[in-house]
């Protein structure tokens, strides 16, 4: 299966990275020879068997609404790379 | 709006879940706490954490489902959003796309007297995100993600609206669901309740849909109304002038009182859907949902019409009442007491939701009890006060939360009916306006109304004005045929 040039720079987008030219050009050979290999999937016959969201075969598992302790801040806020007032601090988010 | 035009709105309404635990882990749901002190590893997106359900979520958003007149799913499963932005630390949001838990349902309520109903297409059940913080002296942002994994539903209408009053109506009606459920605490301030306003305009008689704009999370009824009403005068206005309307997402300024683009590229919303491979898919039995079902409390709607047939009281005033199920309870603790539906009616419709309204309060912040307001109203009807009198006393225990029989008695406001005492009073209330007196018998009637007044003046309001009325009328009568 063929992905295009403009498919992986949609995607390279979504996913927040920048990709030269010579990278674009190689994720779509590689791209491509990945969806290739999915579509072998294609080949199987399939008729009479539903369609499943999940690989196994298990169902509803909840948990009661009980209150158990959070982690302390200081934890929470360790692998940020910036933090102030108690919070993870990241460049300003414009809408 | 103009009269050539017709609006087409559908609304996407957030509620969060009053559940004590948050949707996929054991953190806290409280709100306004310190920031990042309600979070552990499963809610702030850490590698390797297994989420796993609260039932509670799953039992609310079917009790919303069976109340809004939904189909409730037998198999539904939870599947991955995929967006960039920081409040979101796992980069997708755990919501429902194609197998919701409950759709097709429909709600009916009454928008100016007239009867509307609109459908709901889906209720799913989803994560909120953490909350952002602009900070002034860095100017970065701040993220707090106490927030994040708080259970909501998103209540999706049909576009089946076509006012700015129909929208607040129908959101109206699906808070007061929500409370009678008691599934959220509707408090759209803090945002626990809050809504997206999908809206299109097109000319009246034109079949097709004209492109619409989704303008996103306004947090109250009076936001809701001023972003509708702007949004139509745009489209319109752009259209008229030979513009173009964008699918786009909007944002209201309510202090402004603007609504305006995001910056967001179009492109950003291809979420790229799929499967929660984390979360097993959920089966609901028919035992399950007819349990449920059996256990909901009486809805807003059935109350009304009980209070307009049993009570006897105007629909306008069961729809007031019952709107809020606290004013609906208090309303029926005062009823208990003193067995006056129709003055507890009028007393919550009139002076208590005036004193609320000039407070900025809620019903369950107010401080005398809705016994109080009950005895109060056994003090007009055994003639102990005048109507006059109670208004006062009404304010007192506004203010105090005194017991009105204590205010009445510390006070010296019991009405007086003694007629010879108030003979007496109107004897020389007389005596002392001679021209009004003359008046009178001069054929003016309007001097009785002013002897009246002194006399009620004269017992500082405390005579009762029935028996004020009927002695000034024989005393007056003397002396005209005397
Ligand atoms: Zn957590």
């Amino acid at each position: 299966m063929k992905i295009t040039h403009e498919e992986v720079k949609h995607i390279a987008k979504l996913a927040k990275l920048s990709l030269s030219e010579e990278e674009v050009e190689k994720y779509a050979k590689d791209l491509g020879g990945i969806a290739e290999f999915v579509e072998k999937l294609n080949e199987v016959d399939v008729t009479g068997v539903n369609p499943t969201a999940h690989a196994v075969d298990k169902y509803n598992v909840f948990r009661a609404d009980e209150l158990k302790d959070s982690y302390n801040r200081e934890a929470i806020l360790k692998n940020a790379p910036s933090k102030e007032a108690g919070c993870i601090s990241v460049p300003k988010v414009v809408e | 709006m103009r009269e050539d035009y017709e609006v087409i709105i559908g609304l996407e309404v957030h509620a969060e879940l009053a559940t004590k635990t948050k949707i996929y882990c054991s953190c806290s749901t409280e709100f306004g706490s310190d920031p990042n002190t309600h979070c552990c590893p499963i809610c702030t997106g850490m590698p390797g954490v297994l989420p796993v359900l609260n039932e509670k979520v799953v039992e609310y958003a079917v009790k919303m489902g069976l109340a809004t007149n939904c189909k409730i799913a037998r198999f539904s499963k939870q599947d991955r959003k995929n967006y960039f932005y920081p409040d979101l630390p796992k980069a997708y949001q755990t919501s429902q796309y194609d197998l919701p838990l409950c759709y097709e349902g429909h709600v009916d309520f009454k928008v100016n007297g007239e009867p509307k109903t609109v459908g709901i297409t889906r209720i799913h059940i989803e994560e909120d995100a953490g909350k952002l913080i602009h900070d002034p002296y860095t100017g970065d942002t701040l993220v707090d993600l106490n927030r994040c994994g708080v259970p909501l539903i998103e209540i999706v209408s049909e576009p089946d609206i076509r006012s700015k009053d129909e929208a607040i109506e129908y959101m109206q009606t699906l808070k007061s669901i929500l409370e009678y459920l008691e599934i959220c605490d509707c408090k759209m301030q803090e945002g626990s309740l809050r809504c997206d306003v999908n809206l299109s305009v097109r000319k009246k008689g034109e079949t097709k849909f004209g492109t619409r704009t989704e303008t996103k999370n306004l947090n109250s009824f009076k936001a809701i109304g001023r972003a509708i009403e702007f949004e139509i005068d745009r489209q319109i206005k752009e259209l008229e002038n030979g513009g173009t309307i964008y699918q786009e997402t909007r944002r209201w300024d309510d202090d402004k009182g603007i609504g305006y683009a995001m910056r967001t590229k179009e492109d950003a919303h291809d979420y790229r859907y799929f499967p929660e491979p984390d979360l097993a898919p959920i089966v609901l039995s028919d035992d399950y949902v007819n349990g449920i079902e059996a256990a909901l409390p009486e809805m807003p709607n059935v109350r009304r019409e009980r209070y307009i047939t049993e009570l006897g009281l105007p629909e306008y005033d069961a729809t007031q009442i019952t709107n809020s199920k606290k004013m609906a309870e208090f309303f029926d603790k005062a009823v208990a007491k003193c067995g006056n539906a129709k003055l507890v009616s009028n007393w919550l419709m009139s002076d208590v939701s005036r004193k609320l309204n000039e407070s900025e309060m809620e019903i369950d912040n107010i401080k005398f009890t809705a016994e109080d307001l009950g005895d109060l109203i056994t003090l007009i009807d055994k003639g102990t006060i005048s109507s006059a009198i109670a208004k006062k006393v009404f304010e007192d225990m506004f203010e105090t939360g005194d017991a009105p029989a204590k205010i009445v008695e510390s006070k010296g406001l019991v009405q007086i009916t003694d007629e010879s005492a108030i003979r007496d009073l109107v004897i020389s209330v007389i005596n002392e306006n001679e021209q009004s007196v003359q008046d009178f018998i001069n054929g003016k009637d309007k001097a009785v109304g002013f002897i009246v007044g002194q006399t009620m003046k004269a017992s500082k309001g405390k005579a009762n004005p029935g028996i004020v009325n009927k002695l000034i009328m024989e005393e007056l009568n003397k002396r005209k045929n005397g």
